[in-house]
């Protein structure tokens, strides 16, 4: 361990100790009276620290190739950072409304930050499943956070138990792949599986992994913990679940893929593919007759991460860039939805079922149009972003010979656009209802309307972050 | 002025954006304010676009006033016109202002309506002016946001069914347009339409799944657009949500669907289909053809039906627009001028029908045929306008309704005798339903309760018609107005088309060698 080791992991280190002084200083006073403040400083150390990771440059393996600071990393790392502490700060008036604010929520969200930073940064199997870990046994805590409420402590434990076994199948899939790579580096099991050929142990030792991390993005068929745990968690903590971990594991899926597997593209090729157009499909099925918009975006989600797997399936550099500016697309925009339905109340009670919207975009405007821009910018509508997040995708696939994989993905995504019409039409042309209280905080209305902003302005740019991806792409593949 | 086309198509979008972010109040001062200043821009737009007509050299069979810029991921923002769009452009310029004046009635939320018409129009008009295929996409797919909202707000009794119909249909079009762009950005390297144009997509027979695909990618590619399109046209048989869209749209909504969104498809057709897959085309044709001319019998029968004067007319149009593709699918010059000639004069006379029933509905609140009858006695200037349209629908001489049906049914003639001849019997029907109609409405005596008290157009409904009748006369009497505008770029389109299938290429040779 040099010292330039310690350089390369100083931001999660920082977040890290933060993290921890955070931490004492609460038990310490033992108040969850601080824990407004620790939100905040929480989110601001958060902003702080991905301005110090895009100040970063070149590309350095640390701890013996334990911890790549690459460009792909630091922009997931960027993209984890400033989401996480979004959602952390337009999350926090609503939770201490609900009783929930205790100082471990903002401390638990950073721990899990700090995991997936070293998801994202993983150069080896052991680090891989360190921040994996550590990200899940965060999430596991804070999704149970209403401790008097069934649903909650039941979403909580459901997702232990299923990750659990993801963890399992993931750590069975890395033994294997140890044996037969005789390393756990990604370096090593790169060359090991470089002539294209992969031998038979090592390919079961690569569908074991790719099960295990399939399960953390909710791609299909190991999707069935998200609808109840979405609709389970409070929220605020549903909107971070919906957000920074999905982009944590994507990117992480990428570099196991890349960075490992680089040299079997064919051999995982068709696994990607096939969840691509499963999740794509059953996304877009199954959340037409949902009723509660949390479980509904769960499934959008699901969809969407479908969706994302098309890039990766790819298997090229702009297929790499696709998903990442997908993956950044798709947590703007679900800051901005998921900001507007931890709002959603009635008698000051928190209520999620859809047709609460009837007639909302009549009484208020503003937010009526920013979440019209959300969810048609969700069903890939130009010109909102999320159509060019799709396109760029589509691109990948076609020039991958993928064609069959883009016209299932677009059929997908017109059955997906009707239930997100369908929140359009309760909220511009419902019938009269018992209607609804949009309690808002000032920093959940900046996210709504913020990203609704983004997304139809990004139209004329893209706000530059092309290049960053394309940069990030190019230093994964190469 | 280099950016002309930039001006005309943003200026209704900033004048939404002004209307959205600077007119406060829900009171009936932000009302008259918001109409009158969504008036003054789409009169300004028209303005420009005069501008765009009197610089338009019809000679010059390339694109004109283009306007290039980069934009993201590879994209270009690039926009031009050239002989083929540019009357388009006009329409919709012109339709607008008379469209925002014809909704001066609107109660409900004219704020908002203003606002979705100004948007829908900056996003018509991008339509028809980008050179991009991704920008035509954006442009093309965005329109589908304003028209759900304009359906399913200020719409009939039905409206929700009728704006999910319509936005599914055409999104699921679309999208397999997208697919097939992003395929011929893969295999061109470019998303520019005029490199698009002279670049040649693989035609080879290839088989998928057992199918022998004659004209291979090219025919692949065709039929991706294709559905895009033929559902825009709407062509038979995938026309049913027209109907519906038409019947549950405000007036307004049902002037702007038949008269500008309609045309769309035809328009896509000529700049796509035919210039850039010839082959496919070409295969396609005799389909195109014969799905054409039973869309025009067909949906004329179903026409004489019709209980509902909005859904008569809805009809008429997929008949019309049965016309504009048998004439474009003729392959010939008359065939596609007269297309393109029946399109614009569609857009006339239907926008003027829509608006001719929005006069009745607004004083009776029904679009029923049998809650009228006897009209003339009460109202002898509506009368007057009504059979007028009534006429030139059914293809009078002397209104642009003939010249378009005439066109195209010489083109197709020349290109399969069988398929004009059963075209030709569309014409008769036309009459029948048209006239069916018009003595049901307006003829007899005035013996219904509910009308004896109904009053006649006022000026302003006047003023509306005014410019129509003069265009449908105009058109009608002097139609190489149009056709020397056009005629250039159809031949510059046709003659590449020709020469680009290997029979005709090889036909045109020998002639040479003659």
């Amino acid at each position: 361990m040099s010292s330039v080791d310690i350089q390369t992991v100083l931001p999660e280190l920082a977040l890290a100790i933060y993290a921890m002084v955070a931490l004492l200083g609460a038990v310490y006073t033992g108040k969850d009276a601080l824990a407004k403040p620790i939100t905040w400083i929480t989110g601001a150390v958060m902003v702080v620290i991905a301005l110090m990771v895009a100040g970063g440059d070149g590309a350095t393996a640390a701890f013996g190739g334990m911890f790549l600071d690459d460009a792909y990393a630091r922009f997931a790392k960027v993209a984890i950072l400033l989401a996480a502490a979004a959602v952390l700060v337009m999350g926090e008036a609503t939770m201490s409304r609900r009783g929930l604010l205790r100082f471990e929520y903002p401390i638990l969200v950073a721990l899990g930050t700090v995991g997936m930073m070293m998801m994202v940064s993983a150069g080896d199997l052991m680090s891989l499943y360190m921040g994996l870990e550590l990200q899940s046994l965060s999430l596991y805590v804070v999704a149970s956070l209403n401790r008097d409420s069934v649903k909650s402590t039941e979403a909580g434990l459901k997702y232990f138990v299923l990750g659990a076994l993801s963890s399992g199948l993931l750590l069975y899939g890395a033994s294997l792949t140890y044996g037969y790579a005789g390393t756990t580096l990604f370096s090593g099991i790169i060359t090991a599986a470089s002539d294209g050929h992969v031998g038979l142990g090592l390919l079961i030792g690569l569908v074991f992994v790719t099960a295990g991390m399939a399960f953390k993005v909710s791609a299909v068929p190991f999707h069935m913990w998200t609808p109840d745990v979405y609709e389970g968690a409070p929220t605020a903590v549903t909107a971070f679940f919906a957000t920074a971990p999905k982009l944590a594991a994507m990117a992480l899926f990428g570099r196991v893929l890349f960075d490992a597997f680089g040299g079997a593209i064919g051999d995982w090729q068709q696994i990607i593919a096939l969840l691509a157009v499963l999740s794509m499909f059953l996304g877009a099925i199954a959340a037409i007759g949902q009723t509660n918009i949390k479980r509904l975006m769960a499934y959008s989600s699901i969809a969407h991460m479908g969706f994302a797997l098309l890039g990766l399936a790819a298997g090229s550099e702009y297929g790499v860039q696709a998903m990442l500016l997908y993956m950044a697309v798709y947590l703007t925009m679900n800051i901005g939805t998921f900001a507007f339905i931890m709002s959603m109340e009635r008698d000051g009670r928190p209520i999620a079922d859809i047709s609460a919207l009837n007639q909302f975009a009549v009484t208020d405007k503003l937010k009526g149009l920013a979440m019209l821009i959300l969810l048609f910018s969700l069903a890939g509508v130009p010109p909102m972003l999320g159509f060019f997040a799709k396109y760029g995708v589509l691109i990948a696939a076609v020039q991958a010979g993928l064609t069959w994989l883009a016209v299932a993905g677009v059929v997908a995504s017109v059955i997906g656009a009707f239930y997100y019409l369908r929140i359009v039409y309760f909220m511009y042309f419902g019938d009269e209802g018992e209607g609804l209280e949009l309690n808002m905080s000032p920093a959940a209305w900046v996210a709504l309307v913020g990203s609704a902003a983004i997304v139809i302005l990004g139209v004329v740019n893209f706000f530059g972050i092309e290049t960053a991806a394309a940069a990030a792409a190019q230093a994964l593949v190469n | 002025m280099n950016n002309l086309l930039s001006i005309i198509t943003f200026l209704p979008l900033v004048a939404a954006v002004i209307l959205a972010l600077f007119l406060r109040g829900d009171d009936e001062a932000a009302a008259r304010n918001a109409k009158w200043l969504a008036l003054a821009a789409t009169v300004a737009t028209f303005l420009f676009s005069l501008l765009l007509l009197t610089g338009f050299d019809a000679a010059d069979t390339g694109f004109q006033f283009v306007e290039e810029g980069s934009w993201i991921m590879g994209l270009k923002y690039k926009m031009g016109v050239d002989g083929i769009s540019v009357l388009f452009v006009m329409l919709t310029t012109f339709m607008m202002p008379l469209t925002i004046w014809a909704s001066w009635g609107v109660k409900a939320r004219v704020k908002e309506y203003m606002i979705a018409f100004l948007l829908l129009e900056t996003l018509m008009l991008g339509v028809f002016m980008a050179l991009d295929l991704v920008l035509f996409y954006l442009f093309f797919e965005a329109g589908l946001i304003p028209m759900f909202l304009i359906i399913g707000i200020w719409g009939g009794k039905e409206r929700i069914y009728a704006a999910f119909k319509f936005f599914l249909y055409t999104f699921l079009g679309s999208v397999l347009m997208l697919v097939a762009m992003i395929y011929m950005y893969v295999d061109a390297g470019t998303t520019d339409i005029p490199t698009l144009m002279s670049h040649k997509f693989g035609s080879d027979t290839f088989s998928l799944l057992g199918i022998q695909i004659v004209g291979g990618a090219q025919t692949m590619l065709f039929l991706a657009f294709f559905a895009s399109f033929a559902v825009k046209m709407p062509m038979w048989p995938v026309h049913t949500w027209l109907p519906d869209a038409h019947v549950q749209a405000p007036t307004a909504g049902s002037v702007v669907l038949a008269a500008i969104l309609l045309k769309m498809g035809g328009y896509g057709f000529l700049r796509f289909s035919l210039p850039m897959f010839p082959v496919g085309s070409d295969v396609m044709a005799c389909f195109v053809l014969w799905l054409s001319v039973i869309a025009i019998v067909y949906t004329s029968l179903v026409a004489l039906v019709q209980e509902d004067m909005k859904k008569l007319i809805a009809y008429s149009s997929v008949a019309h627009m049965g016309y504009v593709t048998a004439g474009i699918f003729s392959l010939n010059q008359q065939g596609v001028d007269g297309a393109i000639f029946q399109m614009l004069s569609h857009g006339f006379i239907s926008g003027a029908l829509f608006l001719c029933v929005g006069v009745i509905y607004d004083r009776m609140h029904t679009r029923e045929i049998d809650a009228y009858g006897g009209l003339v006695n009460r109202m002898p200037a509506y009368a007057l306008i009504f059979m007028f349209f009534t006429m030139a629908n059914v293809g009078l001489p002397g209104t642009s309704g003939f010249v378009g049906e005439f066109l195209t049914l010489v083109g197709m003639f020349q290109a399969n005798t069988w398929v004009a001849l059963v075209a030709a019997s569309g014409v008769i029907f036309s009459a029948a339903y048209a006239l069916y109609l018009y003595r049901r409405v307006v003829f007899g005596d005035l013996i219904k309760e509910s009308l004896k008290s109904i009053t006649d157009m006022d000026t302003r409904e006047k003023m509306i018609f005014a410019p129509l009748v003069f265009m449908t006369l105009l058109l009608g009497v002097y139609p190489s107005l149009v056709t020397d505008l056009i005629g250039p770029s159809v031949e510059a389109l046709l003659t590449n088309f020709h020469a680009a299938i290997p029979a005709d290429a090889a036909e045109m040779a020998q002639t040479a060698s003659h």
